[in-house]
């Protein structure tokens, strides 16, 4: 197999991964000079598949915007990924612990844009001006690669460890609330565990998703009204096994509880 | 306690002054006496603040130690510690600090208690303490440690004033009224570098509770607050070492910044 990985069959395996819930080794091992370009082929070549199975596009997820994130995955840059309806998580749901293989939750700073937005040239100043409202946001990760261990072009390729993502119940408009100082407590089991703010993510949020609009460029795309973009986690992702109870406090945009499900 | 109840405790009370005035880290108390409880710790810690005192020093507040979870879990104990906060310890915002004074200097960021009433303990509870408190603000705390290479347990630091170096004030007061203190996001900047971020809920749940638990724990000791006393409830982020040339900048939403500047 080491000779045999093409963007094709590594978009097939990723996927089948996903739907069997079973982890793998990171590619990269073997298909050792896997570019970020192909890698993000990988990640285009997955999106196809999800739409042509009736998924539709919602946003964009960013990566490993926080130091915390990019120390522990040992990977140095954030990342851009995309997101669909499939991965929507009501909120008052459970995680469906059963419909992932290692699902860890963090907090995180979402957007609804008002505006299209094409790079290049995109600044935080000008991204935030598309922005049309700010909200809590819980994503809920799982890498496709046993024990979360990978390089860049390997967790790209794994559409950046998507799973699903719940919103929170306070919409803000940018110009009510200072990002960079926006707080939120990570609460499991009642006892809070982590804090941190919004400067956790490039300094600001804005800046995550200048990025995203600059790199989407790169590539010919660009960010549409109405869709949603999750700015990548604030503090490190924690486990919700089934029992678990997990809480986000955020200074003004409200709380997101979730409880680890089956 | 006098210097007489215990040679063994006056004599490492006076290690540790020593330790103050050589800038000579000692060896960790724990490694050489490990029968040493933390009751005799706070002797050793109460026997060099009477020499303060007795140098003519005034006690102007005090400060909670091991207020986050990670650093009880480190220490292997689940209850915080105090330390005397005296008037020599505070230093101005924006005034260079001379880090020659100190031995292995750390900051941390904290929303400081400025109290308006008096409060004693036992039986304080969350209203008696936000009923004390006059307002709050912005602080850095400056941390060090007597014992060699931080390389402190329980008894060490508590025999050692809680490790405390310092802190400066920020000059803004907010009324507890006007925030929601456990909700206030603190971003930590040394040198112009965000260097961690958190929120206040990291004192232990609010550092209101950490003014409950000392008010209740020094009311053990006969210790009452006086109006004027600050307190310091206990760090939002990990402390990190600053050294001559240092700027460090602690800015808490909604209450402003301060910001320590060491030469």
């Amino acid at each position: 197999m080491t000779d045999a990985w093409t963007i094709d069959t590594v978009a097939t395996e990723l996927l089948a991964c996903e739907d069997e819930r079973r982890d793998r080794v990171r590619f990269t091992d073997e298909w050792t000079d896997m570019s970020l370009e192909q890698a993000y082929a990988i990640q285009d070549e997955t999106l196809r598949r999800r739409l042509a199975r009736g998924e539709h596009v919602t946003g964009i997820k960013l990566g490993l915007t926080s130091r915390a994130k990019q120390e522990r995955m040992n990977v140095s840059q954030p990342l851009i990924a995309w997101l669909t309806d499939a991965m929507i998580m009501p909120v008052g749901l459970p995680v469906p612990n059963s419909r992932f293989i290692h699902p860890r939750v963090e907090p995180e700073i979402v957007f609804v844009m008002g505006a299209d937005l094409r790079g290049p040239g995109v600044s935080c100043a000008t991204a935030m001006a598309a922005v049309a409202c700010v909200l809590a946001g819980a994503e809920v990760i799982d890498s496709r690669y046993r024990d979360f261990r990978f390089r860049a072009p390997d967790v790209v390729a794994d559409n950046a460890s998507s799973g699903a993502y719940i919103t929170g119940p306070v919409l803000l408009r940018p110009d009510q609330l200072d990002l960079a100082a926006e707080s939120v407590a990570v609460e499991v089991n009642g006892q809070i565990v982590d804090t941190s703010t919004g400067a956790a993510v490039l300094g600001h949020p804005g800046e995550a998703l200048a990025l995203a609009a600059n790199g989407l460029a790169e590539r010919g795309l660009s960010i549409k009204a109405g869709q949603v973009i999750l700015t990548g986690g604030i503090t490190d992702a924690y486990p919700a096994p089934p029992g678990a109870k997990l809480a986000f406090h955020f200074a003004h945009l409200g709380s997101i509880h979730v409880a680890g499900g089956q | 306690m006098t210097q007489n109840d215990n040679p063994k405790l006056a004599g490492f009370a006076e290690e540790l002054l020593t330790a103050y005035r050589t800038k000579q880290a000692i060896a960790p108390l724990s490694e050489r006496d490990a029968s040493l409880t933390i009751d005799d710790a706070y002797d050793i810690q109460l026997a060099q603040v009477a020499a303060w005192t007795a140098a003519g020093a005034t006690i102007k507040g005090y400060k909670v130690g091991l207020t986050s979870q990670a650093m009880r879990q480190q220490l292997g104990v689940d209850q915080p510690d105090f330390g005397h906060l005296t008037e020599s310890m505070f230093y101005p915002e924006h005034s260079p600090i001379d880090t020659a004074i100190f031995l292995q200097p750390k900051i941390e960021p904290e929303v400081a208690f400025v109290l308006g009433r008096p409060l004693s303990g036992p039986g304080v509870n969350v209203a008696d303490a936000i009923r004390a408190v006059d307002f709050v603000l912005p602080a850095i705390e400056l941390i060090d440690s007597r014992v060699a290479n931080w390389r402190i347990g329980i008894v060490d630091t508590v025999a050692d004033n809680a490790s405390s170096g310092g802190l400066v004030l920020g000059s803004n007061p907010t009324r507890l009224e006007d925030v929601d203190l456990a909700r206030v996001g603190c971003n930590l900047m040394i040198d112009s570098t965000l260097i961690a971020s958190g929120a206040n809920s990291a004192v232990l749940g609010s550092p209101i509770n950490a003014l409950v638990w000392l008010a209740n724990t020094l009311g053990q000791r006969g210790i009452a607050f006086q109006p004027g006393d600050v307190i310091l409830p206990g760090s939002v982020t990990a402390a990190y070492p600053v050294q001559s040339g240092s700027v460090v900048a602690a800015e808490f939403a909604g209450l402003g910044s301060v910001t320590a500047v060491f030469a």
